[in-house]
């Protein structure tokens, strides 16, 4: 199926939960609500014709206009085919709906996401640091990060 | 010279008996030492201790003067007694057994008509000393490494003991020293061969013997600890078992026992199938002193064989061991038993 | 709004309420064990937090971030896209090539520049010949992991020989900084395609050594036969990558079903674990995978070889590397481990404006709870030895 099929299957399904897409990129990608994300990748992980059960990668990213977003790229192990998703969500007050009742991956990713850019993301089983201390303070991958002073009394920055 | 020897108090006479064994030991474990690390180099393709003496022969000795002089490192929340005292109650169920066991017509620490008897029993108190060390270390990979170890050494006494019931069976005596005797006079006499009975009696026990052995050299490693049984300080795994709080010279207690207990299960094994001390040429090269000679050779070859197979085969997991020992091993044993009574009465 | 976790209280002393640090209580006869960052069989920095009944695994949480090296924070402050790469190698350390290769496609891909043929067929030989390294070292170190310390050097004296190859070609034995975005650093020196063919004809029959010496050895046979056994349905859902995936009879290779560079020209077959032993998908499965990939790698290479064109390595080299603003690319290439990935986001400068390397350790290691649960302690070890992690890449 191509971008466009995938594009307007999607609208048709969800209507307003689709709010953008750019199906003329390199790699076409199509934005969607952060309330309504679990529902929309639920819908193409089972619909038969779609069947996009490997989600390959989800990055967090800070747009830095204010935004924090998360990118999904998808692709299905038997139609062979590949979309990109995208959110976006305030910086003040990311929440992000969880997708890792659908991949069991998403879980790490969006355990790291959180770790690195502050998205909460809602009903999500775990949500702890990963690669960061657990009481560590801020939030790495942001745009606007100052790393702090010290931690546990060790000088960070050298 | 005899004089001398029947004027001395009977407890300066045990003493003076029990330091041979000792000194030889210690010097044994040098030796394997050195041989251990050289053949398994050499098994890897690639050659160990090239430095120290002509291709490494003093390393052995700088490895103890290293371990003598380690900080002793204990744990501030171990059990004050049993952590001191688990590896030299190791060392102690080891080295007792070295009191009955043969190295020529001339010499046995203790003669004692229960020999094979007393030698099982005395092994099991290995197994205390491993508990003991487990628990003391208040880590509980080592409890973990512990127990392990226990359950297997327990496991893997019954085929050891049914094995040597067999010998027993075919040799008509416990007696260590009466054992070997029996099996002097060339290799065709030694019990692994059929022992010397009749020849017809000698095909019939063959294939019984050949497997006994076999099971015994395998209950053998298994009591040692030794790969492809060594889940209890499987270093993959347990970081060291229940030696991992040791270090210095308590860890070389445990070592050194382990050392001493690999030479014991070869040195059973060869007394009791392969005829000890006595020569397999029959009257050529026999004697009190080519005994000691005949011993220490064959039960060399087969701590050769224990390092060997170390270095070759993965290790199993506790409850496959576990299996092999009580429903692989010990049904064999027991057909073994009934095959071998059976052609002794016929 | 959820509260991050603060560093969990373990042991408070009412019986019963012990928690493990994903939040869950433990019950009167579990234990947590916890084997810890420093273990000799971890393969690097990893804490996995063991709850166990007995013998009996009950949980695995495995904690993660030790060997953190903020690699994607790092490329968005390079001043280039090639001065990436050397992080970009540093991810992976047993298997640096591919992640150069991965990192190198991606910026091309945005640039849209075409690299010359021979740049395909040299960059297919090194991937092919790290692919062997890496794989010798998770079959020697599964070897240890299991208790047979001698396949571990044989191993390494073959990975030895591949090392010289890439010394005589680049300078480094482990982190080249060969692929450059556009080209290679340098060009295969003379000596290059003739010492490869005889460590060809060399290696082939040591394969068979190690199968001899290891995979159908009896007792390895027993150990890692139906143990971790990871389902279709959970491994692509889980998105395992790499022998992982063809482990649990996916057919399902990157370079096959996802084609780049001049794979597409050369016959090999991705190999598939099929249940030989026992259950399929078990960790024998995924060692016998990795085993006959070896073989193809050297079928591969030996066909490259003899394709190999002329032609300059560094002709399409860019003078500035400046993608167009709103570029983005993720691209994914099979390595030695799986899939990695490296979706780039460009604003239009020299630097990028995000990197996001996804590491197929890191995924891969995600299962391995879920393979893991009623499998024995002894077991854990070797079910996390197959999963074949290497926590630059976890951790980044």
């Amino acid at each position: 199926m191509t971008a466009q099929d995938i594009h307007d299957k999607l609208k048709a399904a969800f209507g307003d939960a689709v709010q953008e897409a750019k199906l003329d990129a390199m790699q076409p990608w199509i934005r969607i609500a952060p309330n309504r994300t679990a529902e929309v990748c639920a819908w193409l992980h089972d619909q038969p014709e779609m069947k996009l059960d490997y989600l390959m990668c989800l990055s967090g990213m800070d747009y830095n206009n204010g935004k924090l977003g998360v990118v999904y790229h998808l692709s299905s192990i038997e139609h062979k085919h590949k979309i990109v998703l995208k959110t976006e969500c305030p910086k003040d007050d990311p929440h992000v709906l969880t997708v890792s009742g659908v991949w069991g991956t998403a879980n790490w990713h969006e355990r790291e996401a959180y770790d690195m850019y502050g998205i909460i993301f809602d009903g999500h089983p775990d949500l702890r640091r990963l690669l960061m201390p657990d009481d560590w303070d801020g939030h790495p991958l942001r745009k606007d990060y100052k790393v702090q002073e010290f931690y546990h009394g060790m000088k960070v920055p050298y | 010279m005899i004089e001398f020897w029947n004027s001395l108090p009977p407890l300066v006479q045990s003493i003076a008996l029990a330091v041979p064994p000792l000194v030889f030991i210690i010097l044994y474990a040098l030796v394997v030492l050195y041989m251990e690390m050289k053949v398994a180099a050499h098994i890897q393709d690639r050659v160990a201790y090239m430095r120290t003496g002509w291709h490494g022969v003093l390393q052995p000795i700088a490895d103890m003067v290293k371990l003598l002089l380690k900080e002793d490192i204990i744990p501030s929340a171990v059990d004050k007694v049993f952590f001191r005292v688990a590896p030299y109650v190791v060392f102690a169920g080891t080295y007792a057994a070295f009191a009955v066991l043969p190295f020529s017509s001339a010499y046995i620490g203790a003669d004692l008509n229960l020999g094979v008897f007393f030698l099982v029993a005395i092994s099991s108190l290995v197994v205390v000393g491993i508990l003991m060390a487990g628990w003391a270390s208040n880590n509980k990979w080592a409890l973990l490494g512990g127990v392990r170890s226990a359950a297997q050494m327990i496991s893997y006494e019954i085929p050891t003991a049914l094995a040597i019931v067999v010998a027993a069976m075919i040799t008509g005596s416990l007696n260590l020293q009466e054992v070997t005797k029996f099996q002097d006079g060339g290799i065709l006499n030694w019990v692994v061969f059929g022992g010397p009975l009749p020849l017809m009696q000698k095909l019939l026990l063959l294939p019984f013997t050949l497997v006994t052995f076999f099971i015994l050299f395998v209950a053998g490693i298994a009591e040692v600890n030794r790969t492809p049984f060594d889940l209890p300080e499987a270093e993959s795994e347990l970081v060291q078992g229940f030696n991992t709080e040791y270090s210095g010279m308590r860890f070389a207690m445990f070592y050194l026992a382990e050392y001493a207990n690999l030479f014991l299960v070869s040195a059973v094994a060869v007394t009791l199938f392969l005829g000890g001390w006595s020569s397999p040429f029959g009257e050529f090269m026999s004697g009190p002193v080519w005994g000691i000679f005949w011993f220490v050779v064959k039960a060399m070859f087969f701590v050769f064989m224990q390092i060997w197979i170390r270095w070759t085969l993965p290790r199993l997991r506790v409850d496959q061991l576990m299996y092999i020992s009580w429903k692989v091993l010990t049904p064999w044993l027991f057909a073994c038993i009934l095959g071998v009574g059976f052609v002794l009465v016929i | 709004m959820i509260e991050a976790k603060t560093l969990p209280t373990n042991y408070v002393t009412k019986p019963g309420a012990i928690k493990s640090s994903s939040g869950k209580t433990l019950r009167t006869e579990e234990m947590i064990v916890n084997m810890g960052p420093q273990h000799p069989s971890t393969h690097g920095v990893l804490r996995l937090e063991i709850i166990i009944d007995g013998e009996i695994i009950n949980d695995v949480i495995p904690h993660i971030g030790y060997l953190h090296r903020c690699f994607e924070k790092h490329a968005e402050h390079m001043t280039n896209y090639q001065q990436v790469i050397p992080y970009a190698d540093r991810m992976d350390y047993c298997s640096a090539i591919t992640n150069e290769w991965a990192f190198a496609l991606a910026a091309e891909r945005m640039l849209k520049i075409e690299v010359p043929e021979r740049v395909e067929y040299i960059r297919v030989i090194m991937a092919e010949l790290q692919r062997i390294a890496s794989h010798l070292i998770a079959v020697g170190t599964y070897g240890i992991d299991a208790g047979a310390f001698t396949p571990f050097l044989y191993c390494f004296i073959d990975r030895e020989k591949i090392l010289d190859l890439f010394e005589m070609t680049c300078g480094a034995r482990l982190l080249y900084n060969y692929v450059w975005i556009g080209g290679l650093s340098h060009d295969l020196p003379p000596k290059f395609v003739e010492q490869t063919k005889e460590f060809c004809t060399y290696f082939r029959p040591r394969i068979k050594m190690i199968n001899d010496l290891l995979t159908y050895n009896e007792i390895f046979v027993k150990r890692t036969a139906n143990v971790g056994v990871l389902p279709k349905d959970v491994a692509i859902n889980y998105a395992a990558s790499g022998p992982m995936l063809r482990g649990s009879g996916i057919n399902w290779d990157l370079r096959r079903d996802d084609p780049y560079s001049v794979y597409d020209k050369l016959e090999w077959e991705p190999q598939i674990g099929k249940g030989e032993v026992g259950a399929v998908g078990d960790c024998w499965d995924r060692h016998i995978v990795r085993m006959r990939e070896m073989e193809q790698s050297l079928n591969i290479i030996e066909q490259a070889l003899a394709k190999l064109p002329e032609g300059n390595v560094q002709a399409a080299l860019p003078k500035r590397i400046r993608p167009d603003k709103d570029a983005e690319v993720y691209v994914r290439t099979e390595t030695p481990r799986g899939e990695l990935g490296f979706y780039v986001v460009s604003d239009g400068t020299a630097s990028p404006f995000r990197v996001k390397a996804r590491g197929p350790a890191f995924v891969n290691l995600s299962v391995l709870p879920e393979i893991s649960r009623g499998a024995m302690l002894a077991d854990l070890v070797l079910i996390a030895g197959s999963v074949d992690i290497v926590l630059g890449e976890v951790d980044r």
